[in-house]
């Protein structure tokens, strides 16, 4: 069939169905999140240039500029966030990498990634908590070795954690973003047919990691290039575990203007405005800068794929990293470990390796607190997942029923969310909201979500979407099934799977909120990741052990039903469900 | 929209011709008649668990006999609060509004004084008003030098301790000068929170109190021509001390929890706190080892009270003021100060209680971490805002690169 027949018979579907809505989702999916983006930066622009009527300041000027510039530690401040944010990016997609140039191909390798479900719906915040518990002086590894190996009785005064160059910082956010990269070429490859070129590269003497190196990576890298940038982006502009891991005199730019946001002092709002809208600047910047080391990168694999080396550096770093990534997973497993052993120990003191002792006292005193905001945040991420896949699903739909490709630039637009920093738009939106008067309702804790819901849903679910083979409808439809019933009977049971792993993946994003639960809800909705933020202050680890555990839990038992539930339904049709 | 509005209006004009500069008069029962049913949003510091079970009570009690609802609104840091009802009045929302009650003193107070953001006076007509120690603490009346002119109401008092390992140190320091010679044999055991956290601009007030030639300019807004040579001597002393903190200097805690942790975990020998209790409620709570002890310096210590305001725009007024006389009351005083529940000392005098109230705080359990009110020494009045302001931002001017 050729593409002006495809086009015909689009167009007769789209007649014959209840296409006309369908043809509202795209622009309504893209307004559900432009709209508070742009009124949130234009909230945060006017203050970085001096405009606040609410505290007397009605006139335009530099001066919040001149306060930021000020600010002794600025240099080393921007200094600290450009290198940890390129650091940890640069870090993750290596290790990324050579995780999957290790593993493509091999038997276990779907399960392998799936494996790496758990760390993917454990929340930043948690992580990060963990991750400090194991690396500070008084941390469990030190804990470990001491005193029969170190002879140390008192925890010696190195800064391991919170590190004027950012080191910790880097840790953390790479044993996150290394499991998020991998998701995402897995699902690359999907589109790749990677499998019998491999086996024409290996024919030719190139070992495994070489022929995946040099034939599917330059394949993958295209397609995984946006949410590289959202992790550059976030890496950049991350707050929560910036202040867990970060250095704290100067620390980031993200946690300075977070710092002056909330100062006691309310003046403070223009040179933290400035400072979020130096962060945007710096996040564009960045992402401009790598698209340019990509072009020289690409230049440089242009040459060394023309040499047609057998063996090299790159195989032996490659296989490395894969290493590394491997170990970043162990790392991480045991930051958790940390934290569940704590949410049980009675007391549990430095250079003790093991607590003093272990009890339920402290979850049977947490279980009342954490049943409610347990139910919100089931609540508040099951309506955000829904509303979001239902978008996506008619976005996704309508492109099938009318093929036209989707442009680049509808891609970026999904992406703004991930790449414009949060700080930098959601006290706009929040004046925004409070305009309206739609402050503190769940209904507007719902939409920020989905603001972030959105674009994770859409990019998990687009590629499954557009790689089902359009034949299956074709034949229903000739068999004169409507759109609506081709829809339902067809498509959606083939999907299944991809759906409801696209879901899961979307609520693991909703509960990991912090910032915008908190500017949305006006504090009055208490989700698991807002109790656990304001805990951590609190530092007491058995606390924010139990919250870390169940702030991971959930997300986890969403993903496990999203395994669970296709594996019963298509127990008896193996072919089925496996997209 | 107008008809709440108006009502706030005329309820905010009635208190002004009722008012003459602290002699507020308030018709208690219809406060009580509409406070009925209310939900009061109380925006209040989350980070100590104690005080979220207290609050968590006195929702029950004030639900309870008075059918007002407490909603706590759980904050990092009360500056959110105060972000809120800056981001209301940008929005134009000035009645309505949903910050119904606070926990707020010092620099908050002010700013949102000198905004017009709060609702009042309404403090000293609530009737159990009467209690509060108006003249032996006169942090309940003047916070941080700013008269509290009824614009809030206190709730519970802070004064500067030093909480310390027995097992490790055995005669703490008494001084602030004491504390850099005890650093000189002890170096890396002892820090301060971030100086943008209020507890870590206090040990700075706290040193500058003791070592400014004249203490008195303090209670007067620091100026750019006093400044320099007030702080210069404390100054000085800082910049001997430093390398001697923990991490050399380079690294603070966050916050007083995190300090806290970093002397369980046997990083630090010991600690400023704002709680007298603070070592025997973490104690109590497994946060601390039993070894701990408190002790203050012998020339005073800063304290300070903690407040509850009421915003401009707040929605359930009514509600707000009952909470904040419950909290006043002799027994639930009594409850926040057994350091079994909160362990925060009373704002009230006791000698205006009656007899059977006063047995209250007799029969109060003890415990050999807690300090007697001998033990806790002078109290010393905190300095004008401006000074903790300025401290902060030339700490960062001089150690930030």
């Amino acid at each position: 069939m050729d593409d002006a027949h495809r086009r015909d018979m689009g167009a007769a579907i789209h007649e014959i169905g209840g296409g006309r809505w369908l043809g509202a989702a795209p622009p309504l999916t893209v307004a559900a999140f432009v709209v508070p983006i742009a009124a949130g930066l234009a909230g945060t622009l006017l203050p970085a240039f001096g405009y606040l009527p609410a505290i007397g300041s009605a006139r335009l000027s530099l001066e919040p500029w001149r306060l930021l510039a000020e600010y002794p530690g600025l240099r080393s401040s921007i200094v600290l966030t450009l290198t940890t944010g390129v650091a940890a990016t640069l870090l993750s997609l290596l290790l990324a990498v050579g995780f999957c140039a290790q593993v493509s191909g091999r038997p276990w390798a779907q399960r392998a990634s799936a494996a790496l479900a758990p760390l993917l719906a454990t929340p930043h915040s948690a992580l990060a908590i963990g991750v400090a518990f194991l690396l500070l002086p008084s941390g469990w590894i030190v804990r470990a070795l001491s005193p029969w190996l170190t002879g140390w009785t008192l925890p010696p005064d190195l800064a391991t954690v919170g590190d004027p160059r950012g080191i910790a910082l880097v840790v953390g956010l790479v044993l996150k973003e290394v499991p998020y990269l991998i998701l995402m070429i897995s699902g690359a490859l999907n589109q790749v047919p990677s499998a019998p070129q491999i086996a024409v590269a290996r024919a030719l003497g190139y070992n495994r990691i070489a022929a995946w190196l040099k034939v599917v990576l330059p394949q993958v890298y295209p397609q995984i290039r946006l949410p590289v940038y959202a992790v550059l982006a976030f890496s950049l502009s991350v707050v929560d575990v910036a202040l867990i891991l970060g250095p704290g005199n100067p620390p980031t730019l993200a946690v300075l203007a977070v710092r002056w946001f909330s100062d006691a002092d309310i003046h403070f709002y223009f040179p933290a405005a400035a400072a979020a809208t130096l962060l945007g600047g710096l996040v564009l910047v960045a992402i401009a800068a790598w698209h340019g080391g990509e072009q020289l990168v690409a230049a440089w694999g242009r040459r060394w794929l023309a040499v047609g080396r057998r063996d090299g550096l790159a195989n032996r770093l490659t296989a490395g990293a894969g290493a590394a990534a491997i170990a970043s997973f162990a790392f991480a497993a045991l930051a958790l470990a940390g934290l569940a052993l704590w949410s049980f120990a009675t007391q549990w003191r430095f250079p003790a390796a093991w607590p003093d002792g272990l009890d339920l006292a402290n979850w049977a005193r947490r279980l009342d607190g954490l049943a409610r905001p347990a139910a919100i945040t089931l609540a508040i991420g099951a309506a955000a997942t829904i509303i979001a896949l239902i978008l996506v699903i008619a976005c996704l739909e309508n492109e099938s029923r009318r093929p036209r490709p989707v442009g680049r630039a509808a891609l970026w637009l999904l992406y703004l969310p991930l790449l414009v920093p949060q700080v930098a738009f959601l006290f706009g939106a929040q004046v925004l909201l409070i305009r309206f008067s739609a402050d503190g309702l769940f209904a507007s804790v719902v939409w920020a979500h989905l603001i972030f819901v959105l674009p994770y849903l859409f990019l998990s679910l687009a590629d499954p979407w557009r790689a089902l083979d359009p034949r299956y409808a074709r034949t229903a439809a000739c068999l004169g099934a409507s759109p609506a019933r081709v829809f339902f009977r067809v498509k959606l049971p083939l999907l299944l799977k991809p759906v409801l792993l696209a879901c899961a993946v979307a609520f693991a994003v909703s509960a990991g909120q912090y910032l915008p639960t908190l500017f949305a809800g006006n504090g009055r909705v208490a989700t698991l990741t807002t109790e656990a933020v304001t805990l951590a202050a609190g530092a007491d680890r058995r606390v924010i052990g139990a919250y870390a555990l169940v702030q991971a839990l959930l997300p986890m038992l969403v993903w496990l039903a999203a395994v669970l539930v296709p594996w019963f339904l298509y127990a008896r049709r193996r072919g089925i469900g496996r997209a | 929209m107008i008809i709440p509005g108006l009502r706030s209006l005329l309820f905010a004009a009635v208190f002004a011709v009722a008012c003459d500069a602290g002699a507020q008069v308030i018709d208690w029962n219809a406060t009580l008649a509409k406070a009925r049913g209310q939900t009061v949003n109380w925006n209040a510091w989350a980070g100590d668990e104690k005080t979220n079970a207290f609050i968590a009570w006195v929702g029950d009690e004030v639900n309870r006999r008075h059918g007002v609802k407490i909603n706590h609104v759980k904050l990092k840091d009360t500056a959110e609060a105060v972000t809120r009802v800056v981001a209301e009045k940008a929005a134009g929302r000035n009645a309505d509004g949903t910050v119904d009650l606070m926990w707020i003193n010092g620099p908050n107070f002010l700013a949102m004084k000198q905004q017009g953001l709060l609702f009042g006076p309404f403090a000293t007509a609530l009737p159990n008003f009467r209690y509060v120690d108006t003249t032996n603490r006169q942090s309940n009346v003047v916070d941080f030098t700013v008269p509290v002119d009824g614009y809030e109401s206190p709730w519970r008092t802070a004064q500067i301790v030093f909480v310390y390992d027995s097992k490790r140190i055995a005669a703490p320091p008494r001084s602030v000068p004491e504390l850099l010679e005890w650093s000189r044999r002890n170096p890396g055991r002892v820090t301060h929170p971030n100086v943008r956290n209020f507890l870590g601009s206090t040990f700075l007030k706290q040193a500058l109190y003791e070592l400014a030639a004249d203490p008195a300019v303090l209670q007067q807004p620091a100026t750019d021509a006093n400044f320099e040579a007030v702080t210069a001597p404390m100054w000085a002393w800082y910049d001997a001390l430093k390398p001697l903190l923990w991490r050399g200097g380079r690294q603070f805690p966050e916050n007083g929890p995190a300090q806290r942790q970093l002397l369980n975990d046997g990083e630090i020998d010991m600690m400023i706190s704002f709680n007298p209790s603070e070592a025997a409620v973490s104690i109590a709570s497994g946060l601390l080892p039993d070894t701990v002890r408190t002790f203050v310096f012998s020339k005073g210590t800063i304290g300070n009270t903690s407040f509850v305001g009421i915003p401009y725009n707040a929605a359930n007024k009514e509600g707000a003021m009952v909470v904040a006389d419950f909290l006043l009351e002799p027994a639930t005083q009594a409850v926040a100060q057994d350091f079994r529940q909160m362990g925060n000392f009373s704002v009230l005098d006791l000698a205006k209680l009656s007899p059977g109230d006063r047995k209250r705080f007799d029969d109060l359990p003890r415990s050999a971490a807690l300090p007697t009110n001998a033990e806790l020494g002078r109290v010393l009045l905190e300095p004008h805002p401006s000074w903790m302001t300025r401290i902060a931002a030339t700490w960062e001017q001089r150690y930030t690169k």
